[in-house]
């Protein structure tokens, strides 16, 4: 680990002035916000990141659960993983955000992680956090070592020729399968980007992730109210039966009318470069009666555009059973 | 390539034909004749991966020179062979070194031998004359700590239609450094587990750029019976014969490689208790035939074997005047209950409560106990704890018969008895005891010591062929769940009996078993050590992306011990049992797994791909 310079910020005009003399918001930022500290201290750990100054932005009041006028719900960017998932109104409402996030890490490390920092972990890829590796993430023009190496746990949708790396979080799929908006704050004032075009696909620039700029912070995530009727589920398929990141996963939210799919929000996590909403799935469920054969279809269209690597190709199909069985259990309790 | 690199050693060969030049291990009979003529037959190849060891506590070394002394601090599992090798690198006599490891987190074999970093350390401290303490990181745990070694091996079997067994051939090959002579020995079992007129086991090693390989629980023998007992599972069902039938068909009566009989086996009965408590006799054959709530259950079974064996060992007991007692052993705990273990001896020998017994290991200035190691430090150091505490008794009943003024003073040694503390006259009974305490006080003497000794029979120190055939024994009746709809496989439940001597503390004993068969599971389903295939360099080198298995991955274990003491090993008849849980556990669950799925995996883990 590098020395750094740690401070407090009191409020986020503070925060958002001293991050906004940072080079890039991205891939070796040299400041960083920190909030739980469990990817960003890991990552420094390793020298993957290297900032000589670090902010801390747990005291800022970004901390509160607060239901909106319209029935949507207003999640602070500093509100702990913990107490995210174990809300009432998330519990009842927004079920599948709670089974994601209690899916992921362990109690210890959900009780320091934050909804800003969970919207910004990093990939689990292991070339990109081994400094002795070649990664395109990591040291842009260095090479992918993964596409020629070891990829059993890498992305299958959203690749690119520079970075097949998965966005590892179990929250974030819920969150796009909720439609969630992140509202950020910045040094030309507030904005609010939907989920859907936060992260951005690797490209020739896998070391740019998200659409933040220096200074800016996220305060807080909206998600919009529950549709009526409408029940969610989180499925995460990995090896072992806890305490891993997900092969595959899948969010879906859905609504069902007599026997008919009213309403169809598909996510998919563990493979994809950025958390993986499915459109495609989406159109071949909505309107459909809830039969395992349309979930095929559906589950079939998510994965059309898989490219599977020399050693993840079972995600195709792991990704599809993973799918079609979320959607079963789903409706079937609906 | 190295240029001293024997033919048989080549990379390219070995990896693809076994070696021109096998290496013979074990043979009788013709087993080529009698595979071929024989009417049933298996032949395919398992392989399981490179592991690593993963004990919790990172390897490290705290190094302080003293002059012409050298201290290390180590959390070693043989701190005598830390010593010898230290003080051969190091051109120090022997007395000049001293190891101390009074706790060890956790080794599993990989701290059996020094590795580099505790000789950088000794001479970074010489340099500088100050300690110095080097902790090697998770990272480097993978890569020249020590790992299993990858094995690959061709097992041939032939049967008659009845299900006898009339040819074993086991060919294996495994992966090792450029440097070392490490041996992973698979064939250790295979000679003389199963009654075979004709067999044959052949090794060849592969060189590879590579960390060196080292022991790792169960070296050898849980990687050869995987492969054993995997084939002993598909040639049983290829005959339609019970599995657990097709070991009773094949039982021997004596150890046929050696021609003696085993000093104590019972694994058919070991077989029958674990089909009891499982309830395999409700197991219906077809694959993927037995269901519950929902579940796909797959039922599969193996059976383990562990060799028995002592190293020397030697052991100090003082007796001393405040009525306690301090047993000294240089030894160590690795976690498994040693120093609880010679408390127990040395109380139930002594009579002295177990609050007062104090137990002092892990120290190269105390009599030279044997290693962690081989599940033999149990086994060893009963018999010369046994002899230290006769000798203490001794000097004790000679201090009690020549002090004047003793109540015992002119009675001979031989009409004294020593029992529970007290000493007293044969004929009268022990009721008339005085508490040894007592004597000692009166004799104005602080302690009496007692030292004992036993000889190794294992290792190089063994000559002659022994009398018997002395192993553990043991099987594994294992429960997996199945879901294709999410290619979901979970180790449900798991039956383990085993026949390993007479054990002493029954919790302990439990705990071992009950952690082998964990990682067990890790064995068969997660664990690999990945190379990265264009530097080398081992790429899942942390424990998050080496998948081990954790508590949600651990069902209901059931742990049986038949106790049989085994009086050929040691007096008290105890066998170690820190490895043999892991034997056959592999075999056991993808048996099951085929059972359940259909699909059999012949190269470990049993990795979600292999099964959609
Ligand atoms: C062993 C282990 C296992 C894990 N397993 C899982 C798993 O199974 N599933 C899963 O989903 N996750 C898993 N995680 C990841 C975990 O969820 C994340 O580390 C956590 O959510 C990050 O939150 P944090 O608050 O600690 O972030 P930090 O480490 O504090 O920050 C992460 C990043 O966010 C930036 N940041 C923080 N707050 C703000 C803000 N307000 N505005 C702008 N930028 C900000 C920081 O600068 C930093 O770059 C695991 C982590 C570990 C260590
Ligand atoms: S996949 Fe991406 S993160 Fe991984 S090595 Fe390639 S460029 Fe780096």
């Amino acid at each position: 680990m590098k020395l750094f310079e740690l401070s407090r910020a009191d409020d986020p005009g503070q925060a958002i002035a001293a991050g906004a003399k940072a080079t890039t918001a991205q891939q070796g930022a040299d400041i960083r916000f920190i909030a739980g500290g469990t990817t960003l201290i890991d990552l420094m750990k390793l020298n993957v990141e290297a900032p000589q100054k670090v902010v801390d932005v747990t005291h800022l009041p970004l901390a509160k659960i607060e239901t909106l006028s319209d029935g949507g719900l207003k999640i602070g960017a500093m509100v702990r993983n913990s107490d995210l998932a174990y809300h009432p109104i998330v519990r009842k409402d927004y079920a599948v955000l709670s089974e994601a996030i209690l899916s992921g890490a362990s109690p210890q490390l959900r009780n320091m992680a934050t909804t800003a920092g969970n919207l910004l972990q990093r990939t689990r890829c292991m070339y990109f956090r081994d400094t002795t590796m070649p990664c395109n993430k990591r040291e842009p023009g260095s090479g992918c070592a993964a596409i020629t190496g070891v990829n059993r746990s890498l992305a299958i949708l959203g690749t690119s020729e520079h970075c097949i790396a998965t966005n590892p979080s179990d929250m974030n799929v819920a969150l796009a399968a909720l439609e969630a908006i992140i509202h950020i704050r910045g040094t030309k004032g507030d904005r609010s980007v939907p989920i859907s075009d936060f992260h951005l696909l690797p490209g020739d620039t896998p070391q740019r992730e998200t659409v933040l700029e220096p200074g800016d912070l996220i305060i807080h995530v909206t998600l919009p109210p529950p549709a009526p009727g409408s029940r969610s589920f989180y499925l995460k398929l990995r090896d072992r039966a806890s305490y891993e990141f997900a092969l595959a996963s899948a969010a879906v939210v859905v609504t069902v009318d007599g026997g008919k799919i009213t309403g169809a929000r598909v996510a998919l996590g563990g493979v994809g470069t950025k958390p993986w909403r499915s459109p495609e799935a989406e159109t071949e469920l909505t309107g459909q009666a809830a039969t395992e054969a349309v979930f095929r279809k559906a589950a079939d269209a998510a994965l059309r555009d898989a490219k599977p690597q020399s050693q993840n190709g079972f995600k195709v199909e792991l990704a599809k059973r993973c799918l079609v069985h979320a959607l079963k259990l789903v409706t079937q309790t609906a | 390539m190295n240029p001293d690199l024997k033919a048989e050693d080549d990379p390219q060969v070995v990896a693809t034909t076994y070696g021109p030049e096998h290496r013979l291990q074990s043979e009788r009979g013709d087993p080529d004749a009698a595979f071929a003529k024989a009417p049933a037959k298996l032949d395919q190849t398992y392989v399981t991966p490179s592991e690593t060891h993963n004990p919790i506590e990172l390897q490290g070394t705290t190094a302080i020179w003293d002059g012409q002394m050298l201290t290390l601090y180590e959390e070693s599992q043989a701190i005598f062979n830390m010593r010898t090798v230290l003080a051969q690198m190091f051109g120090l006599p022997k007395e000049n070194v001293r190891v101390i490891t009074k706790f060890v987190g956790s080794g599993f074999g990989s701290k059996l031998w020094p590795w580099t970093h505790c000789s950088l350390a000794a001479a970074a401290a010489r340099q500088l004359g100050k300690p110095v303490k080097l902790v090697l990181s998770r990272k480097m745990m993978f890569q020249t700590a020590g790992h299993r070694a990858r094995t690959q091996q061709r097992m041939r079997l032939g049967a008659t239609q009845e299900g006898k067994l009339v040819s074993l051939m086991q060919d294996y090959v495994y992966e090792r450094s450029m440097l070392d002579e490490y041996h992973e020995n698979c064939g250790e079992a295979t000679p003389f587990h199963y009654s075979v007129p004709n067999l044959r086991v052949k090794f060849g090693r592969a060189r590879r750029n590579i960390g060196s390989p080292s022991d790792m629980r169960g070296p050898g023998a849980v990687p050869g019976l995987y492969a054993t007992e995997s084939a002993m599972n598909e040639l049983a069902d290829q005959l339609k014969i019970d599995p657990v039938q097709f070991r009773v068909l094949n039982e021997p009566k004596i150890d046929e490689s050696l021609g003696v009989p085993f000093s104590s086996r019972h694994l058919l009965e070991c077989l029958q208790l674990g089909a009891e408590k499982f309830g395999w006799s409700k197991r219906t054959p077809e694959i993927g035939s037995m269901k519950r709530d929902g579940l796909t259950l797959g039922w599969g079974m193996a059976t383990a074997a562990w060799v028995a064996a002592r190293f020397a060992a030697a052991a100090n007991i003082q007796l001393r005047d405040d009525g306690t007692t301090r047993i000294a052993c240089g030894t160590q705990d690795i976690g498994t209950g040693t120093y609880t273990i010679l408390a127990q001896l040395a109380a139930e020998r002594t009579g002295v409560p177990l609050e007062k017994v104090e137990v002092a290991l892990g120290d190269t200035s105390l009599p030279e106990g044997p290693v962690s190691g081989g599940s033999m430090a149990t086994a060893s150091v009963i018999p010369a704890v046994l002899d230290a505490a006769d000798d203490a008794i001794k000097s004790l009943l000679t201090v009690a018969t020549t002090t004047p003024g003793s109540p015992f003073e002119k009675r001979k040694n031989d009409e004294l008895a020593f029992e529970n503390g007290r000493v007293f006259v044969k004929a009268n009974g022990p009721a008339s005891g005085v508490p040894f305490a007592d004597l000692l006080r009166s004799a104005d003497l602080r302690f009496v010591t007692g030292n004992g000794q036993s000889n190794a029979t294992f290792g190089e120190e063994k000559k002659e062929k022994p009398k018997f055939s002395t192993h553990s024994y043991g099987c594994h009746f294992v429960e997996v769940t199945w879901q294709p709809e999410i290619a979901r496989l979970r180790v449900n439940r798991v039956v383990s009996v085993m026949d390993a001597g007479r054990i002493i503390n029954p919790l302990a004993g439990r705990n071992q078993i009950e952690g082998a068969v964990v990682m067990g599971i890790g064995m068969a389903l997660f664990e690999h050590t990945t190379y990265d295939p264009q530097n080398g360099a081992p790429i899942n080198s942390n424990v998050a992306d080496y998948i081990m298995a954790v508590n949600a991955d651990v069902p209901k274990l059931e742990v049986h011990f038949l106790d049989y003491p085994d009086t050929e090993i040691n007096p008290l008849g105890a066998r170690g049992i820190g490895e043999i849980g892991l034997a056959g556990i592999a075999a056991a669950i993808t048996a099951a797994t085929h059972h359940a799925t259909g699909v059999r995996v012949r190269e470990l883990p049993i990795t979600i791909e292999k099964l959609i």
